[in-house]
């Protein structure tokens, strides 16, 4: 009879942790915690990083959500946001010429209510070059905030009074940085900040004035989603609502950026500590086979059996679940930690959500890959304690992984929901996978033809590898895998982190140029050169409006993408080349050659895609009253964060040429030197001077933050591939023990048999490591070019640290692994239990 | 059911233990299809102590395989007490098994992670049993283990394991007790021990005994010793020797020769 199933739920607890005690689990189970914790730190960390970053980001906003509309904006937003929970402010923007004194100079007026900025924070300083604080609050009324352009424009500074439409406003303090500096063309002129309530004095407000208002909301991320989510369609002709994710592209790709690395990492280990499990529990259930016969000897029942393995794996799902669930936690509190100065605010505690997902990785790893082989276990015959050669019949890796690969890999994409990567790394890791057995078994059957060459030793090693046939293979490439993170972690990651970093040098521009006239650039590059500044490269802009795609009027056709109306609707800017720039890549068409005769465009990938665009369709513009087309030729990605100007339709040469064009530049000019910046902002009146700072700022602390946070989780995937070379190893051990045992029994030297031994070790270690290095350089290569847009260069220092890495690290623990067995009497081992 | 007769209560023929009919068991191998057990039939009374006797690859091991249910025959029926193995599934065989069968093997097959009482307390912990432990521990103070219960069996002799094998095969009180060279493995001396302490608990719990060895010595403790050659019983003699005159086989007209 067999028992309840409440006794065998408890004779499975008690067996599982028996086999705890006895060591039988640890790889098995440190495997699962890795796994569980990887997943789970990156998803409490990504979540809490994620936000963080999105604060940041939200302020150049100074909001999490801006309306913008032509006309003033209802009350009704106000009561709407604040049932909803969030903050509000207003802003109204106008351009204006602002008199101090005789001088005069048009400045871009912004009147604030009260709590503004809803994020992020004002700067100013008591007079220009004065010391610069935080602060908090706004102009009082009566008195304004200017920033340093316009009161260098004036030649004023704190102290004087402004004259202001009908309003006389005193300048209380400098305005050094505002959140929402921004550097949109629009806001061109410098900022004068003043109170809302000042707003009716000056009278600007007058039918027909332009007139920008802004309402700002701000609150939880829940909040403001299903706020978002209301007022969204409830929007007023002329009312738009952004919210970060329609702000700097250069914040945007770099936050995408650090969460494809997020995700890259944790991916990795995951499936990593996902090979390491199914070997463990592979070797795990191997070792179990005279149990389970012992056990049907018994009259343990096959279901009874099923069942026993079934509830353990559940139970070390479970349990090893909710400990990687905790580790998870407390890696991320560590890495949170760890960030405290970046992260500035403090965050909101992270949700259980990464919790369920731990539980749910275990499951699905435990399930996926060690279910198949435990449950093949149960069918060992019985008739095993009688004899030993009888092993259940052979499981059909290829299908039960199969199930396991689908369900690991069904988790990550509902997780990760970037289907793009997480393919991509899946048929990288499953092409590294077979690259690796495939060469790992031609290696292996290359040995044959060593076995007449050497000596004794070496012919017994190298036999052994060649005899083991598939045993060898698993081995070489599980080493293989292993050693191959431990490179590219340690090289091809710092590459990776650095070319990141190299990408937003030190240097990148931070002053940008608009508005230059084309006789001016000849001596503004003199005017530069003198300085010992490097003359900029100057870049053609001409203004257009979109009026036909194919001939239609755009005016009329209906957009998939609603950012591909707005774009649609707007002034383009249009510039032209003669060739691709640098931080320019074509992902499809072709740019021009330098004889084309054709009118062609090359186009932003994003921008196309939201417009709908396709090779050779034809655009039009109307450039100052005429028309002018052109055939789009090439899609372009581009990268926003290297500061450079860009733009999304760039044209061949000959077509923009004889309309009017205004030139930009970009260029890096020393804190030091600031200087030289109002010198040629008096030189060239006409030309306006953006300060990047702010951005850059923001761009390179995203990227800080981000850093230290993948860093942080590659730590697991290391782990992980230290797992799986531990689980290695520990398959290696077993049956070479036994072996060596045999051999001291029949009478071979201590020095015989550990030179067999070493090897047969050292000749892995080799075949992994060339296998290792050759892995990583195509990875690093893979990754670099086609997930992180980086040019990647080739290191040879991985053909060297491979092979040696393999020849040291799997020669000696596999010694260590046998070196008790050479040393210790035979018998020791040999004893059966 | 038992008989009145005092005389034959001890080994009632026609109530027995184990029987087994025209068992035969087929196997395919390169030559073709080998016999290597090839109709064997016996009976094995309640308390009746057997020895299977042979040199190697006579069969033994096949046949002890299929008196236990953990193999089935090509050919013949075997029967537990009053229940056909033969006409029961595999979990069937196994329930059958956890009830009234015990083993001992030639090479142990002690649970390398369990100490030596749990190895014991396993049979116990598989039906469920309640008082696995105390029954485990006194079982292993009969085969006088009691201060190493809690070692591994890698800290432990090879007789010590036989010891917690036979501890763990009486433990659940089994009515037949199926024993595969069990001092195989062992010294002379160790081996003797063993056997003894086998006897021994075999006559205190009035198990049914197969024992299969090629000791001839061993085999003659037995009642009765069945000769295996090329898969066949070809005969069979009585053993008793080293047993006190009550255990030995009474006179009784009924008895194999
Ligand atoms: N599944 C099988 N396939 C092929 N041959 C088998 C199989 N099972 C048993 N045999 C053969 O049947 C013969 C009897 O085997 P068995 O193990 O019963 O012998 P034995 O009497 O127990 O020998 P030993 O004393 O060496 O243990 C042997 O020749 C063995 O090789
Ligand atoms: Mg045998």
């Amino acid at each position: 009879m067999n028992p309840g199933f409440k006794s065998t739920l408890r004779f499975s607890a008690r067996l599982l942790s028996r086999d705890w005690r006895a060591g039988e689990l640890t790889v098995l189970v440190a495997a699962l915690l890795i796994a569980v914790a990887a997943m789970t730190g990156v998803a409490f960390l990504t979540d809490r990083v994620g936000q963080a970053v999105e604060m940041r980001a939200a302020e150049s906003l100074a909001a999490d959500l801006r309306l913008a509309s032509t006309r003033p904006i209802s009350d009704d937003y106000v009561a709407l946001g604040e049932r909803a929970g969030l903050n509000t402010a207003r802003i109204a923007s106008m351009p204006s010429v602002v008199f101090a004194g005789e001088a005069n100079t048009l400045a871009a007026i912004r009147a604030v209510s009260d709590g503004y900025p809803l994020r992020g924070q004002l700067k100013t300083s008591p007079r220009l070059l004065g010391e610069v604080t935080v602060s908090n609050g706004i102009p009082a009324p009566g008195e304004a905030w200017a920033s340093p352009r316009l009161m260098a424009r004036l030649g004023a500074d704190t102290g004087s009074e402004l004259e202001v439409g009908s309003a006389r406003l005193k300048v209380s303090r400098i305005l050094d940085f505002r959140p929402d500096e921004g550097w949109s063309f629009v806001d061109l002129a410098p900022t004068l900040l003043i109170n809302q309530a000042d707003l009716k004095n000056t009278e600007l407000v007058q039918p027909g004035s332009r007139v920008a208002y802004r309402m700002l909301f701000a609150g939880d991320r829940g909040d403001v989603d299903s706020f978002k989510a209301t007022i969204d369609e409830q929007l007023a002709e002329g009312e738009r609502l952004s919210d970060i994710k329609d702000t700097n592209p250069q914040i945007r790709s770099s936050m995408e950026r650090a969460g494809r690395f997020l995700n890259l990492a944790s991916l990795v280990s995951v499936l990593l500590a996902a090979v390491a499990v199914a070997m463990a529990a592979r070797r795990y259930s191997h070792r179990h086979r005279d149990r389970i016969a012992l056990m049907k000897c018994m009259g343990a029942s096959q279901s009874m059996v099923f069942q026993s393995s079934f509830i353990q794996l559940l139970m070390l799902a479970i349990e090893g679940g909710l400990i990687g669930v905790l580790l998870g936690y407390l890696a991320q509190l560590g890495l949170a930690w760890l960030m405290r100065d970046m992260i500035g605010q403090s965050l909101p505690s992270p949700g259980m959500a990464p919790g369920v997902l731990g539980l749910i990785t275990a499951l699905s790893i435990l399930a996926g890959f060690a279910l198949p082989d435990l449950a093949q276990m149960g069918r060992t015959p019985p008739l095993r304690v009688l004899r030993q050669d009888l092993d259940p019949p052979p499981l059909r890796y290829g299908i039960s992984w199969l199930a396991g690969v689908a369900a690991v890999l069904a988790l990550l994409l509902w997780i990760m929901r970037d289907a793009r990567l997480v393919l991509t790394i899946f048929a990288g890791v499953t092409m590294t996978f077979l690259a690796l057995g495939a060469t790992g078994w031609l290696l292996v059957k290359s040995l044959r033809g060593f076995r007449g060459a050497a000596g004794v030793a070496w012919r017994y090693g190298l036999a052994n590898i060649a005899r083991r046939g598939r045993e060898s293979v698993v081995q070489v490439v599980a080493f293989g895998l292993g050693l191959m993170v431990l490179l590219l972690l340690s090289t091809v990651r710092t590459e990776l982190m650095d070319t990141w970093r190299q990408s937003l040098p030190d240097n990148a521009p931070n002053q940008f140029l608009i508005n230059i006239q084309p006789h001016e650039t000849g001596p503004m590059a003199a005017f530069f050169r003198e300085r010992n500044l490097a003359a900029p490269r100057f870049v053609p802009l001409v203004r257009a409006r979109m009026t036909t795609i194919n001939g239609a009027d755009v005016t009329q056709m209906t957009f998939e993408d609603p950012q591909g109306e707005r774009w649609a609707r707007r002034d383009s800017n249009l510039s032209w080349s003669a060739s691709l720039q640098a931080d320019n890549r074509i992902v499809e068409g072709q740019i021009w050659d330098e004889n084309a005769q054709v009118d062609e465009v090359s186009v932003e990938q994003d921008f196309g895609r939201e417009l709908g665009l396709s090779l050779g369709d034809e655009v039009g513009f109307d450039i100052a009253g005429e028309a002018v087309s052109a055939t789009v030729s090439s899609f372009r990605t581009v990268e926003w964060d290297s500061f450079s100007p860009n733009f999304f339709m760039v044209f061949s040469p000959g077509v923009l040429e004889p309309y009017p064009a205004t030139y930009i530049t970009s260029l890096y000019v020393d804190e030091s030197r600031r200087d030289v910046i109002l010198d040629m902002m008096r030189q060239f009146p006409s030309v306006t001077a953006i300060d990047l700072d702010a951005v850059l700022g923001q761009v390179r602390d995203v990227m800080d933050k981000a850093a230290l946070a993948v860093q942080a989780v590659f730590i697991f995937t290391l782990l992980a591939g230290l797992t799986v070379l531990w689980a290695a190893v520990a398959a290696t051990r077993d049956e070479r023990r036994y072996e060596s045992a045999m051999l001291r029994t029949f009478g071979a030297s201590k020095k015989r048999v550990l030179s067999g031994v070493a090897t047969e070790f050292v000749a892995i270690g080799l075949l992994a490591g060339i296998l290792a290095a050759g892995g990583a350089t195509l990875a690093g290569y893979l990754l670099a070019e086609n997930l992180f847009d980086l040019d990647y260069g080739f290191s040879p220092v991985l053909w060297l640290a491979g092979p040696l890495l393999g020849v040291v690290f799997v020669g000696l623990s596999g010694m260590a692994a046998t070196w008790r067995v050479i040393t210790n009497a035979p018998v020791s081992v040999l004893r059966t239990a | 059911m038992k008989r009145p007769d005092p005389n034959n209560s001890k080994h009632a023929n026609d109530d027995p233990a184990l029987k087994a009919r025209n068992l035969s068991k087929h196997v395919s191998s390169p030559e073709g299809l080998l016999t290597i057990l090839d109709q064997v039939s016996l009976e094995v009374s309640k308390g009746e102590s057997i020895a299977i006797v042979g040199v190697s690859g006579a069969g033994k091991s096949t046949l002890l395989g299929l008196l236990a249910g953990l193999d089935v025959p090509s050919e013949g029926k075997v029967w537990l007490g009053d229940q056909e193995l033969t006409a029961l599934d595999e979990d069937g065989r196994a329930a059958l098994r956890a009830n009234s069968v015990g083993f001992v093997f030639q090479s142990f097959h002690l649970i390398s992670s369990l100490t030596a009482l749990e190895n014991v307390m396993l049979p116990l912990e598989l039906s469920g049993a309640t008082n696995a432990h105390d029954a485990a521990l006194q079982a292993i103070r009969t085969v006088g283990l009691e201060p190493r219960k809690g070692h591994y069996p890698h800290q432990l002799s090879g007789g010590e394991k036989q010891r917690v094998a036979i501890a763990r095969a009486f433990v659940v009180g089994p009515s037949v007790l199926f024993a595969d060279e069990p001092t195989g493995n062992l010294d002379n001396r160790t081996g003797e021990n063993i056997v003894d302490l086998l006897f021994k608990m075999n006559a205190e719990s009035g198990t049914t005994l197969v024992l299969v060895t090629h000791d001839l010595g061993l085999a003659a403790r037995c009642d009765r010793i069945l000769f295996m050659d090329t898969g066949r019983i070809d005969r069979e003699s009585r053993g008793g020797e080293d047993r006190s005159p009550e255990q030995m086989n009474p006179a009784g007209g009924e008895s194999t020769p």
